[in-house]
């Protein structure tokens, strides 16, 4: 399970004052999570200290017991799909996705096979040498996903990586995204604001606002029970 | 930002920053140290020393307020007039950053000397005809390098002013001097300050012009009292009391550039025209006509003079010439690798601590005459510097152009960061692997631009080599310099336009190498 034990960060913002994330719960594994609230309630910053791109002031963050809070991103068991720039523009989809093997690019037969495969599993059989400029923005996100899958990480965070493309598109990405962390068996934590995508992904549901994290909920109790917050945030 | 440190502190390494900080700052400050070490009296400067410094400032204003003044209608007319050719003038206003100082002498020289072209004129009007040699000369050949740099500031201010507020003007029927005094005015006030006290910076430490234009006690500025103090009377202590007094210059000039917002040369806003309501009398036209019609030739027919001069004696050059452009050549390889080095290691390293990018930038500040001085002295004692004139020329070509290539690297690499540190970051891109796989190509393009500005500035560099070059070993400007002195001066063309031509094409190499796609 991932753990956050009495996780705290405080950021100083001159004009708004200190602003302070707190989460204080488990997340068992292989469920899907979203993490919902308020546009600046903190939601990219819990993504944030779990990917280690921040350190919290105190606490922290277990993932099966073990503790990960002062390693570097690329040391914890964690694989990523960003707002944007989720590729990298110069390189061919193949090295995109080859990178999550091995990051100096140096891959064997084999690991060139898995590149392979893992593209063809996206959908994007035969498009290895396309670079990111030649490819639509639904078919960037795979090979984001590809490259997800060959990482073989037991977690998965995603800071709303398609909310750029359209509805449709959308849900196609989020099942695609579903079938990828099926096959890895990974637990997934996914930033969204839209509660269509929670419908169709989550299991659970962290509702995050004013810097705090509550515990994560079943997604249908939750709607059935919402906390004020998220009443005012639906307007319904 | 104070936590996305934590990633990057640990990831980064920060010792080739610090190496190469110490070595610019060995160049810059223990130079000097060195100079001063030496020297084994401070003998009181003389009169004619003081009357350097004088110079030196007064021609800096003076070359700086001309160049600034012109620029303003200049980058008016340019700023709102459409014209086929546009672009490419635009292009040329770039050029003179990488002229070789001493192409630019022979083509004034070839316009304004006793025998150019417009004594000529003069001369049959009737008139003496005009002498290029002495404080005017050298205040021209300032106007010559600067005009045109402060031209493109004060146009990349004038195409920072959004289009709606001349639609605004227009809606409100402002009258040409209300849109000066509401819209123009303000943007000057900000770019004006700045653009004079770089181009002021920029004439205190010159060197070239005022060896060849200058001389004398009305004409010398302090570099010059500098090379002339070590060269012809071995001083060192007046060199580098002298020494000390540039560096002052220097320093409150840079110190007070700090305090305005200095203009950014890059390529953003140039190539807007903005649609202007007021510019459609026929007195706009011609003021602008006559603005942009003077530019051009001021700056073209220096070096349409040398393209004609040189053409017919560049068949006609001495083997010295051409062993001369390949110890150019060599050296100006050299300062190019160098400097990419140089900046590179201090970027990657600035993003951990921003220090070293100003260490980096502070050779904005030194003097290359300095620098010389005190390798030579350093040399001196276990070697013969003579021996070591090439590496010299080109190290320290390549700390000088440090400021202007970091500008251009430092931006692009945080752009890198921004975009893709975080996703290098998860993926364990780290040391060789990320500098192979994600900095250098994505800083492609600005690399090759920078390294064809430092190889172009360190082929035309009339500074440095004539402290340390034997005559048999000299580069190709110091061999141009050495022709003109013996009025051979349809070799100094020839050789003037090969210069010209190969700094050129180092620099378009390096630059379309950069642009070119992966």
């Amino acid at each position: 399970m991932l753990e956050f034990d009495h996780l705290s960060l405080t950021q100083g913002d001159p004009s708004f004052g200190d602003f302070t994330l707190s989460a204080d719960f488990t997340i068992p594994v292989g469920k899907r999570v979203a993490v919902i609230g308020p546009s600046g309630a903190g939601k990219s910053t819990l993504l944030s200290l779990i990917g280690g791109f921040e350190a919290p002031d105190r606490g922290a963050i277990r993932w099966q017991g073990r503790d990960m809070t002062r390693a570097l991103p690329h040391q914890r068991p964690i694989a990523h799909l960003f707002q944007d720039n989720n590729l990298f523009s110069h390189m061919t989809a193949a090295e995109n996705v080859g990178l999550g093997i091995r990051p100096n690019l140096r891959l064997s037969r084999a690991e060139k096979a898995r590149v392979a495969e893992a593209l063809a599993a996206v959908g994007l059989s035969g498009m290895e040498a396309r670079r990111p400029g030649e490819l639509s923005g639904g078919q960037q996100s795979r090979v984001a996903l590809a490259r997800v899958l060959v990482q073989e990480k037991p977690l998965i965070l995603l800071d709303e990586p398609f909310s750029a493309l359209g509805p449709a598109m959308r849900g196609e990405m989020i099942d695609q995204a579903i079938q990828v962390s099926d096959r890895l068996s990974a637990t997934m934590l996914m930033v969204t604001h839209d509660i269509a995508d929670v419908d169709r992904f989550a299991d659970l549901v962290i509702w995050v606002e004013g810097g705090l994290c509550q515990p994560p909920r079943v997604w249908a109790e939750m709607k059935a029970d919402p906390p004020q917050g998220l009443t005012d945030y639906l307007g319904s | 930002m104070a936590q996305r440190v934590f990633a990057i502190n640990r990831l980064r390494s920060l010792w080739p920053g610090l190496l190469a900080a110490a070595l610019v700052a060995a160049l810059s400050l223990g130079t000097l140290g060195a100079v001063a070490l030496r020297a084994e009296s401070f003998s009181a400067l003389s009169r004619f020393d003081w009357l350097a410094v004088r110079f030196t400032v007064v021609q800096a204003a003076l070359s700086a307020a001309l160049s600034v003044l012109f620029a303003i209608p200049a980058a008016r007319a340019l700023a709102r007039r459409s014209f086929p050719g546009r672009g490419l003038l635009i292009t040329l206003l770039g050029a003179p950053f990488i002229l070789p100082t001493i192409v630019a002498i022979l083509g004034l020289t070839a316009v304004f000397g006793k025998t150019g072209f417009v004594s000529v004129l003069l001369s049959w009007a009737g008139l003496e005809p005009i002498s290029i040699y002495g404080f005017h000369g050298v205040v021209l050949a300032h106007v010559f390098f600067n005009l045109p740099l402060a031209t493109r500031l004060l146009l990349q201010g004038w195409g920072a002013i959004p289009a709606e507020r001349f639609r605004l003007a227009s809606a409100l029927h402002f009258a040409p001097g209300d849109i000066f005094r509401h819209i123009e005015l303000p943007m000057l006030k900000e770019i004006v300050p700045g653009a004079f006290t770089v181009i002021f910076l920029i004439c205190t430490t010159s060197f070239a012009v005022a060896l060849t234009f200058g001389g004398g006690p009305k004409a010398t500025t302090v570099e010059l009292a500098i090379y002339e103090a070590f060269r012809y009377d071995f001083n060192l202590g007046k060199a580098s009391l002298l020494a000390l007094i540039q560096v002052l210059i220097c320093v409150v000039a840079a110190l007070t550039s700090l305090r305005f917002r200095v203009p950014q040369m890059g390529q953003g806003g140039l190539d807007r025209v903005v649609q202007r309501f007021d510019a459609r009398t026929i007195r706009g036209l011609a003021f602008d006509l006559f603005w942009i019609g003077t530019v051009s030739l001021f700056l073209l027919t220096p070096l349409l003079a040398i393209l004609l001069r040189g053409t017919a004696g560049i068949s006609d050059l001495p083997a010295s010439v051409w062993s001369a452009a390949l110890r150019s050549l060599a050296t100006a390889l050299g300062s190019a690798g160098l400097a990419i080095l140089l900046s590179l290691a201090l970027a990657l390293s600035a993003l951990r601590w921003r220090g070293l990018e100003v260490i980096g930038m502070s050779s904005i500040a030194a003097s290359p005459l300095v620098m010389g001085t005190g390798l030579y002295i350093v040399l001196f004692a276990v070697t013969d510097p003579a021996e070591w004139a090439l590496l010299i020329t080109a190290l320290v070509n390549a700390v000088m152009s440090l400021p202007f290539i970091l500008r251009a690297l430092s931006p692009a690499l945080a752009a890198v960061e921004r975009d893709y540190g975080r996703l290098s970051d998860s993926l364990g891109l780290t040391g060789w692997a990320r500098l192979r796989l994600v900095t250098l190509p994505r800083l492609k393009a600005p690399i090759g631009f920078s390294a064809g500005l430092a190889a172009a500035l360190s082929m035309g560099d009339l500074g440095v080599i004539t402290l340390f070059a034997r005559p048999e070993a000299a580069t190709l400007p110091l061999q141009i310099y050495r022709l003109m002195g013996s009025y051979r001066m349809d070799q100094a063309m020839g050789a003037a336009l090969l210069l010209l031509g190969l700094s050129l094409s180092l620099f378009y190499i390096f630059d379309l190498w950069g642009r070119r796609r992966a």
